[in-house]
């Protein structure tokens, strides 16, 4: 195996990243801004006609790093915590509940999801990248997709008919795109993971199959592939159930050999790849690499590969 | 076998235990998936009069899956009291349901009565309750269990803290751990589910919140929610660990998906109480939902409501500390909308009461489900005056990993302040040592994270 060659890739997506983080911004400060607290002050009695409300963002950072702890015990520790995750705290309470602003925030964000919900797959993005498109057995649209889990897991017949004509049979490596629940989180992230992949696959000596996109797929598809192409590997990036206010969110699963009848104890899967907070799609694609050299290498994957390992 | 109605003129004949299990069930989008669901509310109505009928040894006749192909039907099987199934097994579905409602039958003698219970009798009777029957009859049961803390107290609620984070970042997770304790929860467990299954990254997060339970003298018990395998490595390379975890399924078949059996499970109970720091005598912490079994295929025909049954008497085995099903997790393809869910979190956490573990509920949804926030309030409410052991915190409800809504630290010192249920007594002379509690209630110095930075 090429493994210094390989190693030098990684290296080199490695310094991207640090370099990529040097410039990123510093997190904001907990204390309101001057405007803000300017906005809220209260119009004198009788003076209804000047009634003005005209609110800043509340969804940009700056506005969601702000505590909502009027008097904490330490106040630059609480801002050091809250900038170590990107989950809710440090938000306060109003008895023991929510402050107002914090619920309306998590409102909001929760709004914008399930509107984002309903769109597809830009099919520029996908002409792009050379992937043509295929479908599951989903023919009744998203509702359809989101009851029906078992058409999702299936080729269509066109699908296998298209993918038979157009694919080389029993690569090293096949890599599909899947929209999943997430179309956002494949055009977020598709063009940084699908090139590091393939870079990678072919600093390696790997023979790559011809990779495609399904619509309204579900990680079970990967069995039908695998009975079609007989791929050693097989890697499917896939749209993650989106999470409150970001549907940017992307899991590569991948099997040694998949076939009918495999479950998600024959799979391993890299989930949360999103730039700014998860696994970053460039590492994400270093890491899938080196897992699938490591299931050709055993030849399994999975829990097995796992117990060969421990 | 005859199982037959009428109901206004109408003759609906059901040919099997199996389909009329399935056609009494509530309406599921798991169960219409798999063809199960009746075909109209009239049909379930007269499935629901029919299984009222059927007697208890019918059910134990005909477990979901055979006892000779299926290792979870026969660990419920075996453990069954044959004399107390002796006494019962003539009662009908509706008898059964009568004497758990009747007032003269306490949470003692419906312990008793549940060890000549099968899943599928649990699951039978849980189908004709409506949903206050399901809290009221879960409301008379308490299950008490010991760890490094006890929970399942009568008037006590626990909090499952839930700190994820994206990359498994000991930091971040830390600052979250302050975060929830600050809101007084970390009671039933600090258990984080990691983003990174391996080895090396577990046994860092599981060092590393076993050192704010030391630094604090916290009374609570850690876990990591990697694969029981991992977890295995771990207790035996000498990782801290206070409770083992494991998502379990209700037929082997499913467990098989899940890479795991009841003799790996042996193996980690086993090695639990060799290995784990609390002072126990319960280590095992198992989480389900209906849906599982049917999104591996492994459900053999049968409906979600009785395999998650089944998932409670595997569970039952290994007398965990705590039993946390995962209601509205897996998704509307199984339990499509707020109803659905909230039928599925009540006759979930019944059922677990009353095969005898210690129930709590994760009152969640994904952003593709039809129901919102104030939903998975309402649920907690009727499931926190039903009694159950614990809710999970998660910053805000948002799981900022597994990217779905729970509930949050915000909701449960709520539901304590205002229904008067308090911690787990050692956590509440803890919080009350601090500071942060008196009298049940949060005082000025709680909800900030920062309080936990001065050690």
């Amino acid at each position: 195996m090429e493994k210094d060659r390989l190693e030098a890739v990684i290296q080199a997506v490695v310094r991207e990243l640090q370099a990529a983080a040097a410039v990123a911004a510093p997190a904001a400060v907990a204390a309101p801004s001057p405007a803000a607290v300017a906005r809220k002050q209260r119009p004198a009695p009788g003076a209804e006609d000047d009634l003005r409300i005209d609110l800043a963002d509340p969804t940009l950072p700056a506005a969601r790093s702000r505590s909502g702890i009027p008097h904490p015990v330490d106040a630059e520790g609480l801002v050091a915590l809250m900038e170590c995750t990107s989950s809710r705290i440090g938000v306060g309470r109003a008895g023991p509940c929510l402050r107002t602003g914090a619920l309306h925030l998590f409102l909001s964000d929760l709004a914008v999801t399930k509107d984002a919900l309903a769109r597809d797959v830009d099919p520029q993005l996908l002409a792009e990248l050379g992937l043509f498109p295929v479908r599951t057995r989903v023919e009744g649209g998203k509702e359809e997709y989101l009851i029906r889990p078992d058409l999702g897991r299936q080729l269509s017949q066109e699908a296998r008919t298209l993918i038979s004509e157009r694919c080389s049979k029993g690569p090293d490596v096949q890599i599909c795109v899947g929209d999943g629940l997430s179309a956002q989180a494949v055009e977020t992230n598709l063009r940084k993971i699908l090139p590091v992949l393939q870079a990678g696959c072919t600093t390696a000596g790997l023979k790559m199959g011809t990779p495609f996109f399904i619509q309204y797929c579900r990680v079970g598809v990967m069995n039908d592939i695998g009975d079609l192409l007989q791929p050693k590997v097989l890697i499917l990036l896939i749209g993650e159930r989106p999470g409150l206010g970001r549907a940017d969110s992307m899991s590569a699963y991948m099997a040694y050999r998949p076939k009918a009848g495999d479950t998600d104890a024959e799979r391993d899967v890299i989930c949360n790849i999103f730039d700014g907070g998860g696994v970053n799609p460039l590492e994400a694609g270093a890491y899938a690499l080196r897992l699938a050299q490591k299931m050709l290498a055993k030849q399994t994957s999975g829990v097995k590969l796992k117990l060969m390992e421990a | 076998m005859l199982l037959r109605t009428k109901l206004f003129g109408k003759t609906y004949d059901f040919p099997d235990l199996r389909v009329l299990m399935g056609k009494a069930n509530g309406e599921k989008s798991g169960d219409r998936l798999a063809g199960l669901a009746a075909d109209n509310a009239a049909e379930r109505a007269a499935a629901r009069l029919v299984l009222a009928e059927v007697p208890l040894w019918a059910l134990r006749d005909n477990p979901a899956v055979p006892y000779e192909q299926d290792e979870v039907t026969r660990v419920i099987h075996d453990a069954l009291n044959e004399t107390v199934y002796a006494e019962i097994k003539a009662w009908t579905v509706s008898e059964l349901r009568e004497w758990l409602l009747d007032d003269r039958h306490d949470g003692s003698a419906i312990a008793r009565c549940a060890n000549g219970l099968t899943a599928e009798m649990i699951a039978a009777v849980t189908k004709i309750m409506s949903n206050m029957d399901l809290a009221y009859a879960a409301s008379k049961i308490r299950v008490q269990r010991h760890s490094a803390n006890t929970i399942g107290l009568d008037r006590r609620l626990s909090g499952r803290l839930q700190p994820n984070h994206p990359t498994d970042s000991p930091e971040g997770i830390r600052a979250e751990i302050y975060e929830g304790l600050a809101y007084g929860c970390g009671d039933a467990v600090i258990g984080i589910n990691p983003s990174d299954d391996s080895y090396a990254s577990v046994a860092r997060l599981l060092d590393m919140s076993y050192g704010v339970v030391k630094t604090w003298e916290i009374p609570a018990q850690t876990c990591v929610l990697a694969h029981v395998t991992t977890q295995m490595r771990c207790l035996q390379s000498g990782s801290p660990v206070g409770l083992v975890f494991q998502s379990i399924c209700g037929s082997q078949k499913g467990n098989d998906s899940f890479g795991i059996s009841v003799g790996m499970l042996d193996e980690a109970y086993q090695l639990a109480r060799k290995h784990c720091y609390p002072a126990g005598p319960h280590y095992m912490y198992f989480e389900t939902g209906q849906g599982s079994a049917l999104s591996a295929n492994a459900h053999n025909g049968w409906d979600q409501l009785t395999l998650e049954a089944r998932n409670y008497g595997l569970a039952r085995r290994y007398s965990p500390f705590i039993v946390n099903t995962v209601v509205g997790f897996i998704g509307p393809e199984y339990l499509y909308d707020t109803e659905q869910i909230h039928r599925a979190g009540l006759e979930d956490h019944f059922m677990g009461k009353l095969t005898g573990i210690s129930m709590g509920c994760d009152v969640c949804y994904t952003n593709h489900a039809r129901t919102d926030q104030d939903s998975s309030e309402n649920l907690a409410v009727i499931l926190a005056a039903a009694g159950c052991n614990f809710f999970m915190g998660v910053p805000m409800a948002d799981d900022s990993m597994l990217s779905y809504q729970s509930t949050s630290f915000h909701d449960i010192a709520t539901l304590r302040h205002m229904l008067h249920l308090r911690p787990a007594p050692e956590f509440e002379v803890w919080l009350e040592s601090l500071g942060l509690m008196r009298d049940g209630r949060l005082t000025d110095l709680a909800g900030d994270p920062s309080f936990f930075l001065s050690r």
